[in-house]
């Protein structure tokens, strides 16, 4: 029964890590701007979630009672290895090969941070609401 | 925590990225001396930059820092300037300066300080969203 109420809180802890992920994952491009040879990389981010969260039960699924099911997220996000990510193409090409595109580094640093946020603030509501419905009021 | 190594690879790239301005900042007083005891003029520096994975895992890529892997002097020769009255001139007379090129080095660091002030502020907002997290699930 209480998974019912928690299910939704997983999935954005896992959203919540991924976006952590990809935040620095773009910090890196953009402290290696000026590294020589340097190759930009980004995630997909709609499949790392598909792939971190494809383990996890439905909310409205009943629960299953065999060893493992409950938390058995083998799709985690530390588990998860380097090969899913891509790498980036230059817009402009650079005579030391470096493909950072600081712009598209800048807005995509922007983007996350406002959806890390935005996946805290579903987890603070998500919270509350379990809340209010233990204490019933 | 895998924001916490923000400020390992942002903090290694503005490191860098001050080395690399305290080197502009070596050449650019350099720009006018001229031919030392040794009879060599200064010669201008330039800093190589590097990846250096700092993540907690090995081989982590996703966390990627930079470390100035060595400094490398121009050897291209030096202004002569013909000045038979200056107490450093050769035997024909020319006076040797450095091979500063101080153009080169004015770019080098606006370039330098804005990739520093980028990583301030990646630090700033991993910061934020770091403390955000600490207040997540309290109400208010």
């Amino acid at each position: 029964m209480l998974n019912r109420l928690t299910d939704t809180l997983d999935f954005q802890a896992r959203a919540l890590d991924l976006r952590s992920e990809r935040q620095r994952l773009i910090a890196s491009n953009i402290a290696n701007a000026d590294t020589p040879g340097y190759v930009a990389r980004d995630m997909n981010f709609a499949q790392a979630l598909r792939a971190a969260t494809g383990s996890l039960p439905a909310a409205s699924a009943l629960a299953v009672s065999s060893a493992g099911h409950i938390g058995g997220g083998s799709g985690g996000v530390a588990s998860r290895s380097t090969a899913d990510l891509t790498y980036a193409t230059a817009a402009q090409t650079n005579l030391d090969r470096n493909t950072v595109d600081m712009d598209r580094e800048r807005a995509s640093f922007a983007d996350n941070s406002v959806k890390y946020e935005a996946t805290l603030r579903f987890i603070n509501g998500n919270v509350r609401t379990v809340l209010s419905a233990i204490t019933g009021q | 925590m895998s924001m916490l190594s923000i400020f390992n690879v942002s903090g290694s790239a503005a490191s860098a990225q001050s080395q690399r301005l305290n080197v502009v900042a070596s050449n650019l007083a350099n720009a006018d001396t001229v031919a030392g005891p040794d009879g060599q003029a200064y010669k201008a520096r330039q800093v190589t930059f590097q990846t250096q994975l700092v993540g907690e895992l090995a081989n982590d890529a996703t966390a990627a820092g930079v470390r100035v892997s060595n400094v490398s002097e121009d050897q291209t020769p030096g202004r002569r300037v013909h000045d038979p009255k200056h107490p450093s001139a050769d035997a024909d007379g020319y006076v040797t300066y450095s091979n500063v090129n101080a153009v080169e080095e004015m770019v080098n660091m606006i370039s330098a300080s804005r990739s520093y002030q980028n990583n301030i502020e990646v630090m700033n907002t991993a910061k934020n969203l770091l403390l955000k997290t600490l207040q997540m699930g309290q109400s208010g």
